[in-house]
């Protein structure tokens, strides 16, 4: 007997159907993952369960069955008392989760069975601060949340979340906001916990790997459906998928073994879902596209025990998926040109303090050294806070340097002033994290493209258009975007015009801050392709911010490891990823899970 | 936190002295001591003696800003502007055009004006907090609207109405309460009743849209839909979680106002006949009365700048996130 | 008759005013991101009407900012400026009474000592020159003759909306291209993200059938009385029109440059510049607001006595006043806006698409130009509409305080501040009060209604919500 039980859900919110006739079920103790890419419907489904919908959502179909009773027809009153004891909810971001005006223990304690004596729930939070790793719980208690680290925020959830003693945890890509190093230790936490407390658990993630290494039974998600639901497979994983949406998914991830392979990418986009579909929504974005696909919506297809598929394919008489094959790339060697050379480069901050006048200096990069040739990636790696973007900024002139040398293309340019440096910016041009921040919303692309070059006269007027042109269909985009705005962009192609940006000024040196860790795995692999396409073709140096190590290997030739303000390990991208040598290298390649 | 105090108050004294050159240049400056000789001396009586003797009786006889006559550090410290701004940073409001003491008339005049702002104030923040909490409860329903759009309607009516609708129904027409004046003792709170309850009234609507507002923002943070998860019931994340952080902007930006009720408010004393501070300025504005009304901008500054002091010690109080430093 | 064109400053300041919406409103066509914004508005029936009602404001503030003077038969200048808005309501302008009289009253509203033709005296109310002057025995025919009137104005309401509704039809046909009667069951019908037609249509029905009547008995009667000196006070609140909307957009035009400069320098730059600007804002809001207006009116009053020979004309004295007035307020009044602007502006400038900018080597001024401002424009368009409402009812405060507008020029509180003592009187004249505060209120309800829908319209933060994660 099921303990959760989700039949034919479907979720109106604004006129969109984010869910739209989802149907599983988990059992007491099993933990089952609903993995897909963003806004495929997963976190909706998730509040749906809750009956949290955002303002304007309603459940439009379908029933929830949960400990045999059915949450649709169930009155609030009910409901209410069925959260937090029945079932609880983990959230993405522990930051903005937890009441920043209430002391941690006062929160867990309203999680607490309300019969609970005064006395009684101050020793069970005690005990729950204890059970989730909070160390001196007596006294942490008593703390804000700001006093907290990320790391201890989202424990406290945990804490507050196990408080009710729910059968079912539901979490939501509980680690997606915290750092790498932390992404483990939480993921073994609540994996622990579970197993502890019989619960079942539901977790929702974009992350293969997660979901692999969490979940007894995964469910993959596109575009408000379920698509495929398989066990996991304690040797194999998830490789038994059937689905091509699956299996491209998974052929999209970088790895070190796919370096100098094309990753496999999925053309166009996810569609929108304020349509009325006829068909397979992933037909038009499908390999292995065949007659019925779009002309009939899929059934659910049975392979294997526990294993169904939606998708025409599996009905299919000796229906074969063939794997995903990643065609070779022609390998080019760094050249011996140096483009970029830093020697001790320091940047310093300074904050003002609680003296009167009084101010302190923070050293953000302390003293950090390494070279760059032509056609060469180098990958800074670190975690949120180590100086790695601050380094970057620093380089290209954003960021005051107090102490170092910065040469370009064998130009000395630090302690320059601003007009000094212009003749030197064409040299370098960064690419950032966020599409949506990096583009100006009020200007269209064309504008966008042109504004580098007009700023540092490359190109004369007559060839820009031209120029722009052509740089469009660089980055694989039609060149009539010119005359578009950003917001009609998705958030691949937004990274794709700022790469274009980017390159338009002719760089020699490109600096890429973590420019796919905003992405999903899918347009991730395209802008990885496109990236090392860009260094075949124009001998483009890269320096590489990222804490993506799996991204690392596929794409760098070199890895800089960064740790407060210092490099700390250098080496080739086999070695410091095969056989690092500091104990914090070794400590971030644990945590991947 | 004495250090904290101390780097306040030497911000406080440079602004204190801008309000000062603001005051004394739209004072002294555009309407020169000489103009404003001739205007109290009326057409008749104007000689150049005259003028100067008036200027010497009220303190006016220096020169503005330099004085030419004296050397060194004297020719900027023996002037006008530094004679003024040194009397008003001590207190010292000199005397109004009638003779008398303005120092001694603020004294007195100031709790009057306490005695209707205080109570407006205090009932007027809850009436108004009141408004906006069951306006947030009944959200999503067609009573928020209508709410809504009763709140605008209420802060498009001029305060003026207010104030002539209220004496004309209560006290003209009902006599309920006396129409306007003041009184001591047992049976003051006759004549407070009607100018606080006009006060609260016409601030409903711009106080209890705007803490609607804010209240609405912390709705929408992710916090409440943790309080929710744990099954916590819809009053209590309204009034645990959603108040108590949507408390702090409205109590901090009360507290800001809290000193300036000693100024009362002008339109509302003036109709109602209270002898606070209020009526006194409208009364020399319209005397054209330059001494009471510098004293009232260097006063008004003086007790703005304590309301920001006591907005950042409120913080402090309120926020378990915000120390002093 | 001959005539010559009188341009008062403030005219010339609105007739740029409009020169610089339709420019902008142009700007709009142009720009997606904003026509769709704008659309909302419209498709939202609240913003709709109160667009009908600003709109109805506006036609009559502009046709109010057209002056001229008559060449009198001896060839000098009448020293009286006129407006289009005085041409068509002339007869409203020129049926004064002697004294007080009740809305539609046929007599006045005290009684006088009147010579009888018999030679006697009698204490009784004098039928008014003008008002109900068409009727031979006021007693018996006042109602028959109100309700007539009143019955031909709704029907020159209804056959004028018919005729708006046509029209309507027609324009809309033009563009839709759809055929007439398609047209026309699409004004009722509306389409998804079609504007608020219903909305409209209803609005000025309304509107045009509440004008049918005021007019139709404003040909015989004096609709809303009349005041001490025997004033029309229907014209007199119509003329107060003007001085409200003058106050609510001059004062913005000033304001505007200043909030706008100083806040992005703050903003941007930082360090000691934003220390200055800081300072000067701080220093300006701890003065007391109306104190430093009224500091300032009085510097004003006593220049404009000093020069008083410099004006032509009582008219022009006033429209000096005025403009001194919204220059004050504009100067005293930017602080809140550039604190908004410099705390957006800080946000701003540390996003990727500005560092992106300088890492081009474009200059600060360039970038304030062409990434900051562009992407504040909501917060200075929603601040405009949430200030105006709050700028005509500052004055009629003002005006009481005695530093609002001229004495001489119409508005709506010089007329509460002169009326609010008749309250008092026995009878009670009650009638330019209500008739001051109803046009007051209708003007400012229907400004912060629409405030409300632009402020939802381009506020991110409303918009926001439903662009988050799965």
């Amino acid at each position: 007997m099921s303990l959760l039980k989700v039949e034919n859900l479907s979720v109106r919110i604004a006129g969109v159907t984010p869910v739209d006739d989802v149907s599983f079920s988990i059992n007491a103790g099993e933990a089952f993952a609903l993995l897909g890419e963003s806004g495929c419907g997963k976190s909706m489904t998730a509040l749906a369960l809750m009956r949290l919908l955002p303002s304007g959502g309603r459940i439009a179909s379908g029933g929830v069955g949960f400990d045999g009773a059915a949450l649709g027809t169930l009155p609030e009153s009910q409901m209410r008392s069925l959260r937090g004891s029945g079932m609880a909810m983990i959230f993405q971001e522990p930051q903005t989760s937890l009441n920043p005006v209430i002391t941690i223990g006062e929160q867990i304690a309203e999680a607490l069975p309300a019969q609970m004596p005064g006395g009684e729930q101050k020793a069970e939070v005690i005990k729950l601060l204890q059970e989730v790793g909070i160390k001196n719980p007596e006294s942490r208690m008593h703390s804000y949340p700001f006093e907290l680290s990320g790391g201890q925020k989202q424990r406290v959830m945990i804490a507050q979340a196990l408080a009710g003693r729910p059968k079912l945890l539901i979490a939501d890509e509980p680690t997606t906001a915290l750092d790498v190093t932390l992404q483990a230790q939480i993921l073994q936490l609540i994996k622990r916990l579970a197993k502890e407390r019989g619960m079942a658990l539901l977790l929702i993630t974009h992350d293969l790997g997660v979901a692999r290494y969490m979940a007894d039974r995964v469910g993959i998600m596109y575009a408000g459906q379920l698509v495929e639901t398989l066990p996991v497979d304690p040797d194999n994983g998830l490789e038994g998928a059937f689905h091509p949406y699956t299996r491209k998914l998974m052929a999209a991830l970088p790895s070190l073994d796919r370096a100098g392979q094309r990753l496999a990418a999925i053309p166009g986009r996810v569609p929108s879902l304020n349509q009325k579909f006829s068909g397979c929504r992933f037909a038009d974005r499908c390999a292995h596209v065949f007659a019925p696909c779009a002309e009939t919506p899929p059934a659910w297809n049975s392979l294997d025990q526990g294993h169904a598929v939606r998708c025409h394919l599996a009905g299919q008489p000796d229906s074969q998926v063939e794997p995903e094959v990643a065609p070779a790339l022609k390998v080019i060697a760094p050249s011996e040109e140096n483009v970029l050379s830093v020697r001790g480069l320091c940047v310093t901050y300074t904050q003002r303090t609680g003296q009167l006048f009084g101010k302190k200096s923070i050293r953000a990069v302390d003293g950090i050294s390494f070279e760059l040739s032509a056609g060469e990636t180098l990958a800074l790696v670190g975690e949120s806070g180590c100086g790695k973007t601050t380094a970057a900024k620093a380089i290209l002139g954003l960021n005051p340097i107090s102490d170092g040398n910065v040469e370009l293309d064998g130009q000395r340019v630090s302690q320059l002033s601003e007009r000094q440096f212009k003749p030197f910016r064409r040299l370098a041009q960064i690419v950032f994290q966020d599409p949506y921040s990096s583009l100006n919303p009020r200007m269209r692309i064309g504008e966008i493209l042109l504004e580098g070059m007009n700023s540092l006269k490359v190109g004369g007027g007559a060839g820009r258009s031209q120029a722009v042109a052509e740089l469009l269909e660089k980055v694989g985009l039609d060149p009539s975007a010119m005359t578009r705005y950003p917001h009609e962009f998705s958030g691949g192609q937004r990274q794709r015009i700022a790469i274009a940006r980017a390159l338009a000024v002719q760089p020699k040196l490109l600096i890429c801050d973590e420019p796919t860790s905003a992405l999903d795995v899918s347009v991730q692999a395209q802008i990885l392709n496109l990236l090392a396409d860009l260094q075949r073709e124009e001998g483009l140096a890269m320096l590489f911010i990222t804490h993506n190590l799996a991204a690392v290997g596929y794409l760098a030739h070199r890895v800089a490891v960064m740790k407060e303000g210092k490099i700390i390990e250098t080496g080739t991208t086999r070695d410091i990823l095969t056989r690092p040598e500091h104990p914090y290298t070794k400590g971030l390649l644990a945590s991947v899970v | 936190m004495i250090r904290y105090f101390l780097r306040r108050v030497l911000y406080a004294f440079p602004i204190l002295v801008g309000v000062n050159l603001i005051t004394f240049f739209l004072f002294f400056v555009v309407n020169t001591p000489d103009n404003m000789a001739r205007i109290h001396l009326g057409v008749k009586h104007v000689t150049p003696e005259a003028i100067q003797q008036w200027k010497a009786e009220h303190g006016y006889d220096r020169p503005l800003f330099l004085n030419r006559e004296r050397s060194g550090f004297d020719s900027v410290t023996d002037t006008l502007f530094v004679d003024r701004s040194q009397k008003l940073f001590s207190f010292d409001f000199g005397k109004a055009d009638d003779g008398r003491d303005i120092a001694r008339d603020i004294k007195t005049r100031m709790w009057p004006s306490l005695a209707i702002a205080l109570p407006a104030f205090i009932v007027g923040l809850m009436v108004n907090i009141t408004f906006a909490l069951l306006i947030i409860f009944y959200r999503g329903t067609r009573l928020e609207y209508a709410g809504v759009v009763g709140l605008i309607a209420l802060m498009s009516i001029s305060g003026l109405f207010y104030i002539i609708a209220g004496q004309y129904f209560i006290a003209k027409l009902w006599q309920w309460l006396p129409i306007s004046g003041f009184g001591e003792g047992i049976n003051a709170y006759r004549f407070i009743l009607l100018p606080v309850l006009v006060s609260v009234v016409s601030g409903i609507g711009s106080g209890a849209r705007w803490y609607r507002t804010i209240f609405l923002e912390e709705i929408g943070k992710d916090y409440v839909r943790t309080a929710r998860a744990k099954g916590l019931s819809e009053l209590r994340v309204l009034f645990r979680h959603v108040l108590k952080n949507g408390m702090i902007p409205v109590l901090t930006g009360a507290v800001v106002v809290l000193p300036l009720l000693f100024t009362g408010s002008l339109v509302t004393e003036s109709f109602f006949g209270i002898p606070g501070l209020g009526s006194y300025t409208i009364d020399a504005i319209r005397s054209q009365d330059f001494a009471i009304v510098q004293a009232m901008v260097f006063l008004g500054s003086v007790l703005y700048i304590i309301g920001l002091l006591l907005t950042d010690i409120s913080y402090t109080l309120v926020d378990p996130r915000v120390k002093l430093s | 008759m001959s005539f010559v064109p009188e341009v008062l400053w403030t005219d010339a300041l609105i007739w740029l005013l409009v020169f610089a919406c339709t420019f902008f409103a142009l700007h709009v066509v142009r720009t997606p991101v904003l026509r769709s914004s704008w659309h909302t508005v419209l498709e939202r029936p609240m913003g709709m009407a109160s667009l009908v009602v600003l709109g109805v404001f506006v036609v009559i503030g502009l046709a109010d900012s057209l002056h001229y003077r008559t060449r009198l038969d001896n060839g000098q200048l009448d020293v009286e400026v006129k407006s289009i808005l005085d041409r068509a309501l002339v007869q409203l302008k020129q049926h004064t009474e002697r004294t007080y009289s009740a809305p539609l009253a046929t007599h006045a509203q005290a009684r006088e000592t009147i010579e009888k033709p018999n030679g006697g005296q009698a204490r009784e109310k004098p039928r008014l020159q003008f008002g109900g002057a068409h009727l031979a025995d006021p007693e018996k025919e006042w109602t028959g003759d109100v309700l007539i009137r009143m019955a031909s104005g709704l029907s020159y309401g209804l056959i004028a909306s018919i005729g708006f509704v046509c029209l309507l039809t027609l324009t809309l046909n033009a563009f839709w291209r759809c055929g007439i009667s398609h047209a026309f069951s699409r004004l009722w019908r509306p389409q998804d993200k079609d504007p608020a037609w219903r909305s409209l249509m209803l609005s000025s029905f309304l509107l045009l059938l509440v004008s049918g009547i005021i007019f139709s008995l404003a040909d015989g009667y004096h609709v809303l009385g009349t005041d001490k000196v025997g004033q029309d006070v229907l014209f007199q609140t119509m003329k107060s029109i003007r001085t409200g909307l003058v106050i609510g957009t001059l004062t913005t035009l000033v304001t505007l440059p200043v909030a706008i400069g100083l806040g992005l320098l703050a903003g941007y730059f930082r360090g000691w510049i934003d220390d200055v600007i800081q300072y000067v804002y701080t220093t300006l809001n701890s003065i007391p607001w109306v104190l430093l207006v009224a500091a300032a009116v009085l510097i004003v009053q006593v220049f404009i006595e000093q020069n008083e020979s410099s004006f032509s004309s009582v008219a022009q004295r006033a429209d000096v006043r005025l403009l001194a007035l919204c220059v004050i307020i504009g100067l005293t009044g930017w602080t809140g806006l550039a604190r908004l602007l410099r705390a957006e502006t800080l946000k701003l400038r540390e996003l990727d698409y500005v560092t992106a900018a300088r890492a081009f080597g474009v200059s600060g001024p360039r970038i304030l130009l062409r990434h900051i401002l562009p992407n504040v424009q909501h917060l200075i368009l929603i601040s405009i509409v949430m200030d105006f409402s709050g700028l005509v009812l500052a004055e009629a405060i003002l005006s009481y305080v005695g530093v609002g507008v001229d004495p001489v020029m119409n508005s709506w509180g010089n007329m509460i501040n002169a009326a609010r003592l008749e309250l008092a009187r026995e009878p009670v004249v009650w009638w330019p009060l209500v008739a001051a505060f109803s046009l007051m209120f209708a003007l400012v309800l229907a400004a912060n209604l629409f405030a409300d829908v632009v402020r939802d319209a381009f506020d991110p933060r409303a918009a926001g919500s439903s662009g988050a994660n799965s």
